[in-house]
C-alpha cells in the first residue's frame, strides 16, 4: 500500500497524535518561557549571574537529548513528566539569551530619557524595556519551538505519546500491516 | 532656585568635577559651555540624579535633593536630550502623555493638554499624535521632545545639547521658538551646549567650564566684554561680539573725556582750545555739575566775527544726544539719518559722560578686523 492509502486507513490515530504532540511542546515550550524570560530579564540586571545562568544554559544544550532523557528517567519516572523536562531544559537556552540580547540592544539614550523623566525601574521593564526587546525575544521563542517539535519525538519513546508512537515498535497499524 | 555647594565628581583615579558652587535664579535661562569632558553634562545630570554626585549637596529651592523622593524629583523636571528620547514603539500622544498616564491623570484632560503642548511646539496635533516617532524628521522628533519635557508642568526643565543633531537651519528655528517660549513661560531651564554663538543668543547667564571647574559664570554681555581669562577670551573668540552688535552700548566705545568748557568762555578762548586739542567742537558745561548745556563748533566761531563774547550766545541747545546704554546700532541709525558728525553721551541728568564722534566710531568698528594687530 502506499502512503496515501496508509494515511486514509490510520488518520483518526495520527490525528490524535498530532494533537497530543502539539500540546506537548505547548507546554514544553510555554514553561520555557515562563522561566526563560524572567531568567533573561535578570541577567541584564545582575551583571554577575551572566556567565552561571548562560554558562548552564549552554552545557544542558550540549548534553545529547536521549542522554538527557535518559538522566531524567530515574528521578521523574517515564511518560509525559520527563519528556515536557527536557524539552523546557532544551528550549531555555534560546529563550535565554534572546531576552538578554534583547533588552541589551535597546538604545541606551531611550533608556536613559527613561528613567530621566522619571519611570520606576518597574515601569521601565514593563513599558520600555519589554515591548522594545519583544522582537528578539519571540525570534528565540521560536528557535525554542522548532527544536522542541523534533525533540518531542523522543517522548513517545518512554511513553509520553504524541507522533514519535508513529514510528515506535508500539504502533499498532504497523502490527497490522506485517500481518 | 537651583544651588550646587561644593560639588564635586570623581571616577576611579578621574576627577570630572573641581568643588563647583553655583546658582541658579529662577526664570534664568542658564547655558552651560565647554569642550568635550569639561564637566558640564555630568552638572546637568546631577540635577535628575541621574548621577550622584563624591561630595557636595544640591538644593532644589532650598531642600536637599537627596532627601527628596527620587521619582518625584524626576517627574517634576523636565528632560530633553540630543536625539530625542523618544520610544520608538510609542505613538506621539503616548510620548507625551507617559508620566501623566502613569500620574493616573484624567484621559480627557491629557488629551486637552497634550494638543496644547503640540500646538506650542508648533506641530499640529491632527496630522502628527498618531505618527511614530520615526515617521517624523529630527527637527519635528525634537520639538515633541520639548512637548513632553513640558507635559508635567515642571518649574526645571534640562536640556542636553538639545539642537546638536539637527541641521543649522532647523537648530535656529528651534532657538528662535525656546526664546518666544521661555519669554512666555519663564521657567528654569539648564541648558548644555557647546556652541558658543547658541549660548549667547539663547541665554540669560552662561557658566564657561573647563575640566571640571568654572571659569566664567555671568551674563552673556560681560562674558563678552570681560572674559576672566585667556582661555575664555580664546574660547568666546575676540570678535564674536560683533556677531551681536545690540550688546556694544554706548558706554562701551565713546571717548570719556571730551573737550569741554564754560558757558562763560569767550569765542576766542574757544577757538585756541579747540586747536590746541585738535577737534572741531567743544561741549558747553556747567562748572562742577558738569551739566551739558551745549556744543559749539569751529564752524560757527569761524563765521562770527566779534571773538570776544561768550560761547553761551551762539552755542546750539538742540543737539542731538545719546544715553551709555543705546547700542552701538542706534549711535550709527542716528548718525547716519541726521547727518551729525559727533554725539554727546549724557545721562538722564543731562550729565556729559562721554563723546561718540564718527571717527571713534570708525576707529571702534575696524577693531574686529585690526585685532590681530594689536
Amino acid at each position: 500500500m502506499n502512503f496515501f492509502e496508509y494515511l486514509a486507513l490510520n488518520w483518526r490515530q495520527i490525528l490524535s497524535l498530532t494533537i497530543e504532540h502539539i500540546k506537548l511542546t505547548a507546554i514544553s515550550v510555554g514553561f520555557a518561557i515562563l522561566i526563560g524570560v524572567p531568567l533573561g530579564l535578570l541577567i541584564s540586571y545582575i551583571k554577575k549571574l551572566n556567565k552561571p545562568i548562560l554558562g548552564f544554559a549552554n552545557l544542558i544544550q550540549a548534553i545529547p537529548s536521549m542522554a538527557l532523557l535518559g538522566f531524567a528517567i530515574p528521578f521523574l519516572g517515564i511518560g509525559t513528566l520527563p519528556a515536557i523536562v527536557m524539552v523546557i531544559l532544551y528550549s531555555l537556552l534560546p529563550i535565554i539569551k534572546n531576552t538578554y540580547t534583547g533588552v541589551q540592544g535597546i538604545n541606551k539614550l531611550t533608556m536613559e530619557a527613561a528613567k530621566g523623566i522619571g519611570l520606576t525601574k518597574f515601569q521601565i521593564l514593563r513599558k520600555v524595556q519589554i515591548p522594545l526587546a519583544l522582537p528578539m525575544i519571540m525570534a528565540g521563542v521560536r528557535i525554542s519551538a522548532v527544536t522542541a517539535v523534533g525533540l518531542m519525538t523522543m517522548a513517545a519513546f518512554i511513553g509520553a505519546g504524541g507522533l514519535g508512537f508513529w514510528f515506535s515498535l508500539e504502533f499498532e497499524p504497523l502490527i497490522i500491516i506485517r500481518f | 532656585m537651583i544651588e550646587f555647594k561644593n560639588i564635586s565628581k570623581k571616577y576611579k583615579d578621574k576627577v570630572v568635577l573641581k568643588n563647583i558652587s553655583l546658582k541658579i535664579e529662577k526664570g534664568d535661562l542658564v547655558a552651560f559651555i565647554g569642550e568635550s569632558g569639561c564637566g558640564k553634562t555630568t552638572t546637568l545630570k546631577m540635577i535628575n540624579r541621574l548621577i550622584k554626585p563624591s561630595s557636595g549637596t544640591i538644593y532644589i529651592q532650598e531642600e536637599d535633593i537627596q532627601k527628596k523622593d527620587i521619582i518625584k524629583l524626576r517627574r517634576n523636571i523636565g528632560y530633553v536630550i540630543q536625539q530625542t528620547g523618544l520610544f520608538p514603539h510609542m505613538t506621539i500622544k503616548e510620548n507625551i502623555e507617559i508620566i501623566p498616564k502613569v500620574e493616573k491623570q484624567d484621559p480627557k484632560v491629557m488629551e486637552e493638554k497634550t494638543k496644547e503642548l503640540m500646538e506650542m511646539v508648533g506641530l499640529n496635533p491632527d496630522e502628527f499624535l498618531h505618527r511614530y516617532p520615526t515617521q517624523l524628521s529630527g527637527g519635528q522628533q525634537q520639538r515633541v521632545g520639548v512637548a513632553r519635557a513640558f507635559a508635567t508642568d515642571p518649574e526645571i526643565i534640562l536640556m542636553d545639547e538639545p539642537f546638536s543633531a539637527l541641521d543649522p537651519i532647523t537648530r535656529v528655528g528651534l532657538q528662535d521658538e525656546l526664546i518666544h517660549l521661555q519669554s512666555e513661560l519663564r521657567k528654569t531651564i539648564v541648558f548644555v551646549t557647546h556652541d558658543m554663538d547658541e549660548a549667547i543668543k539663547i541665554a540669560d547667564k552662561i557658566c564657561i567650564m573647563k575640566d571640571g571647574e568654572i571659569l566664567q559664570y555671568d551674563t552673556p554681555e560681560n562674558i563678552l566684554k570681560n572674559p576672566s581669562n585667556q582661555f575664555v577670551s580664546d574660547f568666546v573668540g575676540k570678535n564674536r561680539i560683533w556677531a551681536s552688535p545690540e550688546l556694544i552700548k554706548a558706554k562701551d566705545i565713546m571717548i570719556e573725556s571730551p573737550v569741554t568748557c564754560y558757558a562763560n568762555t569767550s569765542l576766542l578762548r574757544c577757538m585756541e582750545k579747540m586747536r590746541s586739542n585738535k577737534v572741531d567742537s567743544l561741549m558747553v558745561v556747567e562748572k562742577r555739575s558738569n551739566r551739558l548745556l551745549g556744543i559749539v563748533r569751529a564752524k560757527q566761531i569761524q563765521n562770527h566775527s566779534d571773538r570776544r563774547i561768550e560761547v553761551k550766545e551762539i552755542m546750539k541747545t538742540d543737539y542731538l544726544y545719546g544715553n551709555p546704554e543705546d547700542s552701538i546700532l542706534e549711535i550709527l541709525r542716528v548718525v547716519e539719518e541726521n547727518h551729525v558728525s559727533n554725539i554727546p553721551i549724557v545721562d538722564q541728568d543731562k550729565i556729559l559722560v562721554g563723546l561718540i564722534t564718527k571717527s571713534s566710531l570708525v576707529t571702534t568698528l575696524s577693531q574686529q578686523y585690526l585685532n590681530d594687530e594689536a
